[in-house]
C-alpha cells in the first residue's frame, strides 16, 4: 500500500476518480498521520475526526452514485483557526475565544464543504494572526518539520507545518503581511496570497480589513491553483469581494512556461538584510529562469523601503478597531475584576481584555489606538496611508515594463524558538519583502527554492492585481526547473519525523 | 504635535484606557519601551510624504456595493446567544452600564 499522505492533491484526485482509493482511506491516512506526528509538530488546535470521516463517507457515496464531482472532492483539508467553522471550535489562537463554537461558516469554509472536501481540523497560529513564528499562539507554538527546534513561520505556521509534515495535502491560510507566504518559505511549501478581494473574507476573524486575504497552502503550485479555484470568486456577503472573473489559474499552473515572460528583480530586496544563504538560493533561481527564456531585468521600487513602517501603522490601527468586538458581552471570555462589587461593563471589558489577550496583541492594540488617537492621527495613520499610495504608484510604474516581480520571500530561514520574542522590531523586519503586496492589494506566491544550512528558502513572485494567473505560471515554472535539478520536490528532502507509537 | 518625542508612561496609560485594556504597572513600563522603539522606526512615514500625496485607505476601490433587498435567513436567537457569557429570556445579560449614582 502506497503512503497516501505523501501524494499531492492532484495525484489523489486521479486516484479518487479512477476508484483506486476512497476519500475515507485518504482522510483516515491524514488522521493517522496527525495522531503519529502532531504531538511533536503541534500544527493543529483541534482535530475534527468524526466530522471529517462523515464528510468522506458522503463524498464516497456520491461518487459511487455517479454524481459529477469537482477535482478536489474527497481530499481532506486543514483550515487556519482564523476562519469560523460552524460547530467546530474557533479561537484565532487566543484565550479570549477559548471554547467558542461559531454558529456559522466562513464563506471559504462553505465553499470547501460544497466542493466535498473533508475538513480535518483547525490549525495553530499566532494570536489573531499577529506574529511571524506561532510563538504568540495562546496555545503554544507549532514546530518546523525540517527541524523541530526552529519556528515554522507565522502567523499561519500551523497550516504550513501541517502540509510540510504530510498531515494534510492542503490547507487554508490568511495573509495580512506575509502570514501565508513566509511560513511557506521557511517550511519548504507553497503559499499564495491572492489579489485583495479575490477570495471572500466573510467569516475570517479580521486582523486588518484592508490587508487581509485568504489563500491556499500546499506542497505544489498546481495543488495551490486547484484549491485557489475552489475558494475564489465573488461573495455578496463581503462588500470588498471583487465582482470579476477568476483568471484561469489552473491552466497557468499547468502551462509553467517562462519563455518571453518579463521578470523584474526588485533591487531593494537583494542586498543588505538578506542572509547570504537566502541570496545564494535566490540567485540560483534567477539563473534558472533566465536560462528558461525569461527576460530578467532589475527594477527599483524606492518606496518599498518604507513599506514596513506604513504596514506597522496601518495594521495596528485597523486591528485596534476590529478587536474592539472582543468586549466580554456577547461571546467569548468574561472576567470580572477582583475585589470590585458590582463592576461596570467597562471594568469587566478592560479586565477581560487584559486576561484574554497576549502580550503581542496588547502591544499592537495600544500602538494602533495611539496612532489613531487625537493629535497623532494625521502624523501616523494619515501618513501611513499616503505611503501606501507611493507603493501602489511604484508597482504601477514597474508593471508597465515587467509581467511579474521576483524576490526572496523572507530575509532569513527559520530561527530558533525564543530568538526574536523579546525584540518586536526584529520580528517585524521579517515581513520586509511580503508587506508591499498587502499594502497595494496585489497577489504573491512563495515557492521553495532550496536549502540554506538545512533549512528551506522561498522565492516570491508578485503580479498585478487581478493577474493571479501570472503567479501560478511563474511559480510552477520555477518549481519545474528546480524539480528537474533535484529529481523531485524540495519537500521530499525533509527529514523523517519521529512517529509516536 | 510631537515629531519624535518618545511616548510617556502616562500616554501609554491613557491609550490603554481608550483601548479598554487594564494593564499592570509592569506592563505599562514594558509597553512604553516597546512602543518607543517601534515608533522610532515607523515615524519615517511622516518625512516621505507631503500634503500632495494622496491617501490610500483601500487597495482596490469599490463603490456603492449593495445587494438585492430580499430576506435571507439569519441566526436564531438561540444560536446568537449560544456563545454568550450570560443570557436570559432571549437577551444578553451584561454588567451594569450606568454609573454608581
Amino acid at each position: 500500500m502506497t503512503d497516501l499522505t505523501r501524494k499531492t492533491a492532484a495525484e489523489l484526485s486521479e486516484l479518487l476518480s479512477s476508484g483506486e482509493v476512497s476519500s475515507r482511506e485518504i482522510t483516515q491516512a491524514s488522521l493517522d498521520r496527525i495522531a503519529a506526528v502532531d504531538g511533536e509538530i503541534h500544527a493543529f488546535l483541534h482535530v475534527s475526526q468524526e466530522a471529517a470521516l462523515e464528510a468522506a463517507d458522503r463524498v464516497d457515496a456520491a461518487r459511487a452514485a455517479g454524481e459529477n464531482l469537482g477535482t478536489l472532492a474527497g481530499i481532506p483539508i486543514a483550515v487556519k483557526d482564523a476562519l469560523t467553522t460552524r460547530g467546530i471550535p474557533t479561537t484565532s489562537g487566543s484565550r479570549i475565544l477559548e471554547g467558542w463554537i461559531p454558529p456559522y461558516d466562513a464563506t471559504v469554509v462553505e465553499r470547501l464543504k460544497s466542493a466535498h472536501m473533508p475538513i480535518i481540523g483547525k490549525t495553530n497560529m499566532d494570536e489573531f494572526a499577529m506574529g511571524s513564528s506561532t510563538e504568540h499562539s495562546a496555545f503554544g507554538p507549532s514546530r518546523n518539520p525540517w527541524n523541530t527546534g526552529v519556528i515554522p513561520g507565522g502567523s499561519g505556521g500551523g497550516s504550513a507545518a501541517a502540509v510540510a509534515a504530510f498531515e494534510a495535502p492542503l490547507a487554508i491560510g490568511s495573509d495580512t503581511g506575509g502570514s501565508i507566504r513566509q511560513p511557506a518559505a521557511v517550511t519548504g511549501t507553497v503559499g499564495v496570497k491572492p489579489t485583495y478581494g479575490a477570495v471572500s473574507r466573510y467569516g475570517l476573524i479580521a486582523l486588518a480589513s484592508s490587508l487581509d486575504q485568504i489563500g491556499p497552502v500546499s506542497r505544489t503550485v498546481l495543488d495551490a491553483a486547484l484549491l485557489h479555484n475552489v475558494i475564489a470568486g465573488h461573495d455578496p456577503r463581503d462588500s470588498t469581494s471583487l465582482d470579476a472573473p477568476v483568471p484561469d489559474i489552473v491552466a497557468a499552473a499547468k502551462r509553467a512556461d517562462l519563455s518571453g515572460v518579463k521578470i523584474g528583480i526588485v533591487k531593494e530586496f537583494i542586498g543588505e538584510g538578506f542572509d547570504p544563504g537566502v541570496r545564494a538560493r535566490f540567485e540560483e533561481s534567477v539563473a534558472l529562469v533566465t536560462a528558461a527564456g525569461a527576460d530578467v531585468v532589475e527594477v527599483s521600487c524606492p518606496s518599498f523601503e518604507h513599506a514596513l513602517a506604513a504596514y506597522y501603522l496601518v495594521l495596528p490601527s485597523e486591528a485596534s478597531s476590529n478587536l474592539a468586538k472582543f468586549d466580554a458581552m456577547r461571546f467569548g471570555l468574561r472576567v470580572a475584576p477582583d475585589g470590585v462589587s458590582e463592576p461596570s461593563a467597562e471594568q469587566v471589558m478592560a479586565t477581560t481584555r487584559d486576561v484574554g489577550f497576549g502580550d503581542e496583541v496588547k502591544r499592537r492594540l495600544i500602538l494602533g489606538t495611539y496612532a489613531l488617537s487625537s493629535g497623532y492621527y494625521d502624523a501616523y495613520y494619515g501618513s501611513a496611508q499616503k505611503v501606501r499610495s507611493l507603493i501602489a504608484q511604484d508597482l504601477e510604474r514597474v508593471f508597465v515594463d515587467v509581467d511579474v516581480l521576483m524576490s526572496p520571500t523572507s530575509p532569513t530561514t527559520a530561527w530558533e524558538f525564543g530568538a526574536k520574542i523579546d525584540d518586536p522590531m526584529s520580528m517585524y523586519l521579517q515581513d520586509i519583502a511580503t508587506t508591499p503586496a498587502n499594502l497595494a492589494g496585489i497577489g504573491g506566491i512563495s515557492v521553495p527554492a532550496g536549502l540554506s544550512d538545512g533549512l528551506p528558502v522561498g522565492v516570491q513572485f508578485l503580479a498585478p492585481a487581478m493577474a493571479d494567473d501570472r503567479l501560478y505560471n511563474a511559480g510552477a515554472a520555477l518549481e519545474k526547473l528546480l524539480a528537474e535539478k533535484w529529481g523531485g520536490y524540495l519537500i521530499d528532502q525533509a527529514p523523517e519525523l519521529e512517529v509516536a507509537p | 504635535m510631537t515629531e519624535s518625542s518618545p511616548i510617556t508612561r502616562e500616554e501609554v496609560a491613557h491609550v490603554a484606557n481608550l483601548a479598554r485594556i487594564q494593564l499592570t504597572d509592569a506592563e505599562l513600563d514594558h509597553l512604553r519601551d516597546d512602543l518607543a522603539a517601534i515608533l522610532d522606526h515607523v515615524k519615517v512615514v511622516q518625512s516621505v510624504v507631503d500634503e500632495n500625496t494622496p491617501a490610500m485607505s483601500h487597495p482596490i476601490p469599490v463603490t456603492n456595493v449593495f445587494r438585492e433587498d430580499v430576506n435571507v435567513p439569519g441566526l436564531s436567537a438561540a444560536e446568537a446567544l449560544a456563545g454568550a457569557p450570560e443570557s436570559e429570556e432571549q437577551r444578553f445579560v451584561v454588567p451594569r452600564i450606568l454609573g454608581e449614582d
